[in-house]
């Protein structure tokens, strides 16, 4: 058994050297990537992907662990994308600075809502946490005293932060910056689901009652892992400001929140790889069907067939229905079935 | 005080294209513990659709709006009970896996009507006497206000008397209290799942056009965005009360128009009240207590 | 109703387990129900008695065979089980609370060879004359025992081949008691009973075959009148004394 855990550490070091060692390699996937891992694009949409699956860890905190389906879960992403911004627009701080003011503001702004959407629970919960966070996508939209720039966004203030972390020619910077904050928030996850907050919340999720029967308080450790996840989508939020050099309304809509759903779901409720397997996928899915969408091929296409197609949203939609109906357990589930399927085999055949 | 009775109006105007939306919401959410995400995009559907068929005749004549409600109307029910039939059946009694399709739904619905309509709002003319407005008490009142809130008052009552008076109205109050005992007394309450999705399709079908005729424009995103105020109104109301809802619409619309004229930010304010609600009575102004 | 599944066993279940939310409450039960009187399932508090009678219905997970007049239905739903021609009355009534007595009836006529008659409905009006009287009043506000007429009234409405009723005299009056162990009674002369009871009285005056059931499996099955007469058996199948009125 122990043995086994040292392999997979290994493995994962390993995988964890290979990847951060991309901006140096040439490595080319076509039809994957856009191009060679050390061109600036596609380090950007690989940042992308670790930020993403970053978040979607943060959300699978919630939604896999406690079995809280928040569907406002985009509000404290956006609150670290704008506060961020705004923080560092309006303030001398340095970065460093900007960053812990916005933290905490993303913590505290969790401590509230979370206290009060806690009070109801299964979809009633969804509902407050959807409203929360539509009205701070009312307030980002109507760009109150000029603080969010509205529909436009907001482009980041580049004068308190560090250059290194500035342009295309620091891409590369910017995407050991989005794997660092990957592996910060997968380790942070790991810690609270072994900790005994975990474990507690595990059992919140399967029977509620009985913990409060045998004297656990479901509704402290619920608010405590709601408070947590948020942070950790505030620090990821922080991190794509960088990597984007700005925030869009986008950022704080509902919509986004759902996309995070459909992330954790076809990766697999549950599972930490399904969740970051969800979102890389999801991610790159969605870039490469916008580009399939305005390709030659889909354009000759008669309408009934290239109307669907050149909509990723769509066929990504599709998709999800498609995983939630017919195959349980998202990709992990799969996956577990598969290895099981094929443990069983070599048992067989052993035997 | 015109200012007042025209917000006041106006607010019940919306208030009742509130309930059409929440209407549908509340009655499956009340049978089937579903929330369907998808209910947003019937109505968009309902609006493209009708709309469309109305341009045939032309959106401005009365004719033209009676065909744009009717088909919008059915659009909405055949759409919904194709949900149920295709999408929700199947996955019967997983609640959590039901609601997930319903929102992969409505991402995937939204994308394809862009694709199809166009991701923009297209604008449309109604019959002149809905484009006019009638003085009351001073204030000048779109008369599409008066329209929209006796629609959502005529299916208000058209829903009770159905769920009063009918067998199957009948059968979705007993599910309502108790699904598992109405299948023991061997009736097959799947058949009531069907319907009131078809019912609260049609609701949201007919809104759908209403709303076009409200706003002035159908988009991709109109459901969508009455959708979250229809989510807000039937929590405040209590999840599964018609009657709530019904009182839950009229109040928020209301406060809304009040709010943004003399405020501004109607939007938080009503999110606002949300969360007042849930404080003082977590499981809304008429629910049951969970 | 054909003469020859009057014959054999009306109710037959083989190897039925079954779980609620994963945890196994029935483990493998495996009984007969004859075609005329009533079978008693005994046992003490929670060794799967009303379990079983869920399993029965598909009203739980469950796995094993359920035939009913000779026919399999444990692949089918719950309600076109009902509609075959069993009646249910529940542990704790299970009356629609916001419906009126009326309503609640109403509800429980089925159409059909085996469903609702002017005569059975003529039947359920002398049996419960309180209901009649108090069609127009809400099931929620009526008293334990005017419930557990409702439900025995949905039940009897039916010309059903088989009547499953669940501790039907649980918490009411002793006076209450005797009325619904009456109706049970008259029911009992035109339909076959599976009836979960714990008040040992009402078991004497109604049961011809008992089932005792002991963590989720039978550990007994035979003649009511043998078992009962048996003190020493009694208290080690149920733990409890023959004299004592409730187990």
């Amino acid at each position: 058994m122990t043995r086994t855990r040292w392999i997979r550490l290994a493995a994962a070091l390993g995988g964890l050297v290979l990847v951060a060692c991309l901006p140096l390699l040439a490595i080319y996937v076509p039809g994957v990537l856009p191009g060679p891992t050390y061109m600036p694009g596609t380090l950007q949409l690989l940042a992308l992907c670790w930020l993403t699956a970053a978040l979607a860890l943060s959300y699978h905190l919630l939604f896999g662990v406690v079995g809280l389906m928040s569907f406002g879960h985009a509000l404290y992403f956006a609150a670290g994308v704008y506060g961020l911004a705004i923080v560092l627009e309006r303030t001398d701080l340095p970065l460093l600075g900007a960053a812990v003011v916005v933290l905490a503001g993303g913590v505290l702004l969790a401590y509230v809502l979370g206290a009060i959407s806690l009070r109801v629970t299964g979809i009633s919960f969804a509902m407050v946490t959807l409203a929360f966070a539509q009205a701070g996508n009312v307030l980002v939209r109507r760009n109150p005293g000029d603080l969010t720039g509205g529909e436009e966004g907001l482009a980041l203030e580049t004068q308190f932060v560090p250059d290194a972390l500035v342009g295309v020619v620091n891409t590369r910077n910017l995407y050991w910056l989005a794997l660092a904050v990957l592996v910060v928030v997968y380790l942070v996850v790991l810690w609270i689901e072994r900790s005994r907050a975990g474990h507690v919340a595990a059992a919140v999720r399967e029977n509620e009652l009985r913990v409060r029967v045998v004297g656990g308080r479901p509704y402290a450790v619920k608010l405590l892992v709601f408070v947590l996840a948020a942070g950790l989508a505030t620090v990821v939020g922080m991190a794509y400001l960088l990597l984007q050099s700005g925030a869009v309304p986008r950022a704080s809509s509902s919509e986004f929140t759902l996309t995070l759903l459909v992330m954790v779901v076809l990766g697999g409720v549950g599972s930490r790889w399904g969740a970051i397997v969800g979102a890389v996928l999801y991610t790159i899915l969605d870039q490469r069907l916008g580009e399939l969408a305005g390709s030659e091929a889909v354009e000759a296409l008669p309408a009934v067939l290239r109307v669907p197609l050149s909509e990723p949203m769509f066929l990504l939609g599709a998709c999800f229905i498609l995983v939630v109906m017919f195959v349980p357990g998202g990709l992990a589930g799969a996956a577990g079935r598969l290895t099981q399927a094929g443990a069983a085999r070599r048992r067989a055949v052993a035997a | 005080m015109s200012t007042l009775v025209l917000l006041l109006v106006t607010g019940l105007g919306l208030g009742g294209l509130y309930f059409l939306v929440a209407s549908g919401l509340s009655l499956i959410y009340g049978l089937m513990g579903v929330l369907n995400f998808a209910h947003g995009s019937f109505l968009t559907l309902g609006a493209f659709v009708g709309v469309g068929v109305a341009r045939l005749v032309g959106t401005d004549t009365w004719a033209g709006l009676g065909l744009a409600l009717v088909v919008g109307a059915a659009t909405g029910a055949a759409a919904a009970a194709l949900t149920e039939l295709g999408l929700i059946r199947p996955l019967y009694e997983r609640h959590i896996e039901q609601v997930l399709v319903t929102v992969g739904l409505s991402l995937a619905t939204v994308a394809l009507f862009e694709g199809i309509w166009g991701p923009d709002a297209q604008y449309l003319t109604g019959p002149p006497w809905l484009e006019s407005t009638t003085t009351l008490a001073g204030a000048r009142i779109p008369n599409v206000a008066f329209v929209t809130f006796v629609a959502g008052a005529l299916v208000l009552a058209g829903i009770v008397l159905f769920l009063k008076h009918t067998r199957y109205g009948l059968i979705i109050r007993a599910g309502v209290e108790n699904r598992a005992m109405v299948t023991a007394l061997g009736i097959d309450v799947r058949r009531a799942f069907t319907l009131v999705f078809a019912v609260g399709g049609a609701a949201a079908g007919l809104g759908g056009v209403l709303a076009s005729q409200y706003f002035g424009y159908v988009s991709p995103h109109l459901g969508g965005n009455l959708l979250i105020f229809a989510f807000i109104v039937t929590v405040i109301g209590g999840l599964g009360s018609l009657t709530g809802a019904a009182v839950a619409s009229v109040v928020v619309a209301v406060l809304q128009q009040l709010t943004n004229y003399y405020l501004g930010y109607g939007d938080l304010v009503v999110v606002l009240l949300l969360a007042v609600v849930l404080l003082v009575r977590p499981s809304g102004l008429l629910g049951r207590k969970a | 109703m054909s003469g020859q599944s009057m014959s054999g066993p009306v109710l037959q279940v083989k190897n039925l387990s079954a779980r609620i939310a994963g945890q196994q409450v029935v483990e493998d039960v495996t009984f007969d129900v004859p075609a005329v009187g009533v079978t008693a399932v005994l046992g003490r508090n929670g060794v799967g008695k009303t379990s079983t009678l869920r399993a029965v219905l598909g009203l739980i997970e469950r796995k094993g065979e359920v035939l009913l007049g000779g026919e399999r239905v444990d692949g089918d739903r719950t309600d076109k089980i009902v509609r075959r021609g069993v009646g249910y009355v529940p542990e704790d009534r299970e009356v629609f609370a916001g419906l009126t007595v009326a309503e609640n009836l109403r509800l429980a006529e089925r159409a059909g060879p085996n469903g609702t008659s002017p005569e059975r409905r003529a039947l359920v009006a002398e049996l419960f004359p309180d209901l009649v009287q108090r069609a127009e009043q809400r099931a929620g506000t009526l008293s334990g025992g005017q419930q557990q007429m409702v439900s025995l009234a949905r039940a009897l409405l039916n010309d059903n081949i088989l009547l499953l009723v669940d501790e039907p005299t649980k918490g009411l009056a002793p006076r209450i008691v005797g009325e619904v162990a009456e109706a049970l009674a008259h029911a009992a002369t035109t339909v076959p009973i599976l009836l979960v009871e714990q008040n040992l009285q009402v078991i004497e005056r109604l049961a011809d075959t008992v089932v005792v059931i002991d963590a989720g499996r039978v550990v007994h099955t035979g003649q009511a009148a043998d078992l009962l007469g048996d003190p020493d058996r009694i208290q080690r199948l149920l733990g409890v004394h023959a004299g004592e009125e409730s187990l």
